[in-house]
């Protein structure tokens, strides 16, 4: 699937391209546009940040981005190819090989050691046990949490919970890194530590970051930043001060 | 893959050991009376026809009288058998072992102060061979004896214990009614008979002593056959009905006015009776089984309602709709396979206690136990896939929103 899509790619495409995108939910009287044509190229290696208000439309995006969700009209280009009309499996696998996801509640599962969860990816692409272990351990190294690969979410913090998460979303080496508030649920010290893991993996291995944010403070680690307002791109502009 | 699916399940399992376990106890306790009814059962029923076959294999009776009047209460108008049809039937009837002609009475047996009601059976040392019945100490009748119906006797344990306790009979002498006569030898025990009677109570005397001296006539009262071994005894027994009612005249059309019973026919009679109780027992012990599962299927809903969010992450990070399928379907399996290997486990050693109890052999069947497996096993899939499917249709966004 990855060398399918690589073959194909146009070199010169961007490696997100969204055209056109809308999204309705509902039918009829009761649909509701929670995206109204979107127009968005992410490159690769870029770190975005995602505001706006709630009901902006930019969870939506995420979705659409995060290849949970189809759009209802436009075109979503993935390294030049048409992922917007892929079968469900297909999204699946899609998902696997070239995403990884960072949610607002950590999402771990509960009883279970952290390298288990870490693991979890690596079991859905048929690693052998073996490869998995290492790699998980490695993917816990990058975030700091060695010496805690034992313990279960209920004995970590929220911080070393988040950090988990992040090294189950990096284990397969993922293009893009899509995180929906990542530091909603941590203090300011915590949302800072995990920003800088995020920073160092975009800036170290140029995984492409799209974050979803409400607060200024986190937005500013990124390079750019898009504001939705209404299910629409309200504006779009490189970050001046990078912190 | 497969090992994938199957590690995830034992590690769901694992995290929830209480919650498992209450989960298989259905099972386990619809396998374990499954294979505890059966095994019982099937011990019994080899009870039951080790115990018609110690009657003698082979062995058919002959006896007057129409048949359906039951054992016991045979004696109706018809004629009693004379010395001369027993000799035709060893003459005429080809493929048979040995032909024991037997008249018997009831008798009161007393040897010095001891008294004991029992049978006399009057018959040839062919009744032995029929009855395929060793001897345990002493000699059996010498052709003279049987000519001449000198009063000596075998007795069978019973009478042995009755009368003499622990001396040796050998030599000494009963008295049977009015008649003295000389114990020359003694059966090995037999005990007890499939219906229950006690097979080593009665006398064996020469039949012309019984004849002259106890009954005061010529009277047969039944003939005993055993049929040589391959032999089919269904085809001896037709041979013989022709034989008598040729014998005894009867038309053409008419019936008979004597029986052949087939020692084999009451084998097969009985074992099917203990089979078909059996099988009844299996099938209510089947129904527990299913209840079993659908306490599966229960707890399977309520995980997968429980875990809705852990199934959304699982599709978030690349599992297939099919892989939350197997996971789930493998769970149910893995659950209820293994509550059937506790089940068989607990059931086979309930089994040994209750054949122990109940003094019949253990008998295992593996057959039952394969099939209690394959059972356990199959509840897992038809049960589990309905929950299973339920998980692998939950939309991804939505689990992932659930609290």
């Amino acid at each position: 699937m990855k060398t399918m899509i690589s073959s194909k790619a146009d070199l010169s495409a961007s490696l997100i391209e969204l055209k056109g995108v809308t999204k309705v939910y509902g039918k009829g009287q009761a649909a509701m546009n929670a995206l109204s044509g979107i127009d968005l190229r992410i490159d690769k290696g870029e770190f975005v940040a995602v505001m706006g208000p709630s009901g902006s439309g930019k969870s939506t995006c995420m979705n659409i981005l995060g290849c949970l969700d189809s759009p209802t009209s436009g075109t979503y280009l993935f390294e030049g190819v048409d992922i917007g009309k892929l079968s469900r499996d297909q999204r699946a696998r899609f998902r696997r090989h070239y995403l990884g996801f960072i949610f607002q509640g950590f999402n771990l599962l509960s009883r279970t050691s952290a390298v288990e969860n870490v693991e979890l990816p690596m079991i859905y692409r048929g690693a052998s046990a073996a490869d998995r272990r290492i790699l998980a351990l490695r993917a816990l190294e990058a975030v700091g949490l060695t010496g805690w690969e034992s313990h279960t979410p209920a004995e970590l913090s929220g911080g070393q919970q988040q950090r988990v998460a992040i090294a189950r979303a990096i284990v397969t080496a993922p293009n893009v890194l899509l995180a929906d508030e990542p530091t909603g649920n941590l203090d300011s010290v915590r949302s800072r530590e995990i920003m800088e893991v995020l920073t160092t993996f975009n800036r170290e291995r140029g995984i492409t970051i799209v974050m979803v944010t409400h607060e200024p403070d986190m937005a500013a680690y990124a390079k750019r930043i898009i504001h939705f307002v209404d299910g629409r791109v309200d504006s779009d502009r490189p970050n001046t001060e990078v912190a | 893959m497969f090992w994938n699916v199957l590690l995830l399940a034992l590690r769901e399992i694992r995290r929830n050991v209480m919650r498992s376990s209450l989960t298989i106890l259905g099972i386990v306790i619809g396998v374990s009376a499954v294979i505890t009814m059966v095994t019982l059962g099937g011990g019994a029923t080899e009870q039951v026809s080790a115990e018609i076959s110690s009657l003698g294999s082979n062995l058919l009776h002959v006896r007057p009288g129409q048949r359906g009047r039951g054992p016991g209460g045979t004696r109706s108008t018809a004629d009693m058998f004379k010395m001369g049809d027993a000799e035709a039937i060893s003459r005429e009837i080809s493929g048979l072992a040995a032909v024991a002609p037997v008249a018997s009475q009831a008798v009161q047996a007393i040897s010095g102060n001891q008294n004991w009601s029992t049978a006399v059976i009057g018959s040839t040392n062919a009744y032995l061979q029929v009855r395929d019945w060793p001897l345990e100490d002493g000699r059996r009748f010498t052709n003279g004896e049987l000519r001449a119906g000198k009063t000596v006797c075998i007795i069978g344990s019973t009478v042995r214990k009755e009368l003499f306790s622990n001396r040796n009979p050998l030599g000494d002498s009963i008295r049977l009614g009015k008649l003295s006569c000389q114990v020359v030898g003694v059966l090995e025990s037999k005990g007890q008979s499939g219906f229950g009677s006690d097979q080593d109570d009665f006398v064996l005397l020469p039949l012309r002593a019984v004849q002259r001296r106890i009954a005061g006539n010529t009277d047969i009262g039944g003939i005993y056959i055993s049929a040589q071994d391959g032999i089919s005894t269904e085809k001896v027994k037709k041979n013989i009905e022709r034989l008598m009612r040729e014998l005894r005249r009867i038309a053409p059309g008419q019936d008979d006015d004597f029986h052949v019973n087939d020692m084999q026919e009451l084998v097969s009679a009985m074992t099917g009776t203990t089979r078909v109780l059996t099988g009844l027992l299996g099938a209510v012990a089947a129904v527990s089984l299913l209840v079993g599962g659908i306490g599966i299927m229960n707890i399977m809903l309520v995980s997968v309602t429980e875990r809705t969010r852990e199934i959304g992450i699982r599709l978030a990070i690349g599992a297939l709709a099919r892989d939350v399928l197997m996971q789930f379907l493998v769970e149910a399996v893995v659950l209820s396979s293994f509550g059937g290997v506790i089940g068989i486990i607990l059931g086979l050693a309930a089994a040994v206690v209750g054949a122990r109890l109940l003094s019949v052999p253990f008998v295992l069947n593996p057959g039952i136990v394969a099939v209690a497996f394959v059972f356990s096993a199959a509840v897992g899939v038809v049960f589990g896939y309905f929950p299973a499917r339920q998980a692998a249709r939950l939309d991804p966004i939505e689990a992932l929103r659930h609290e």
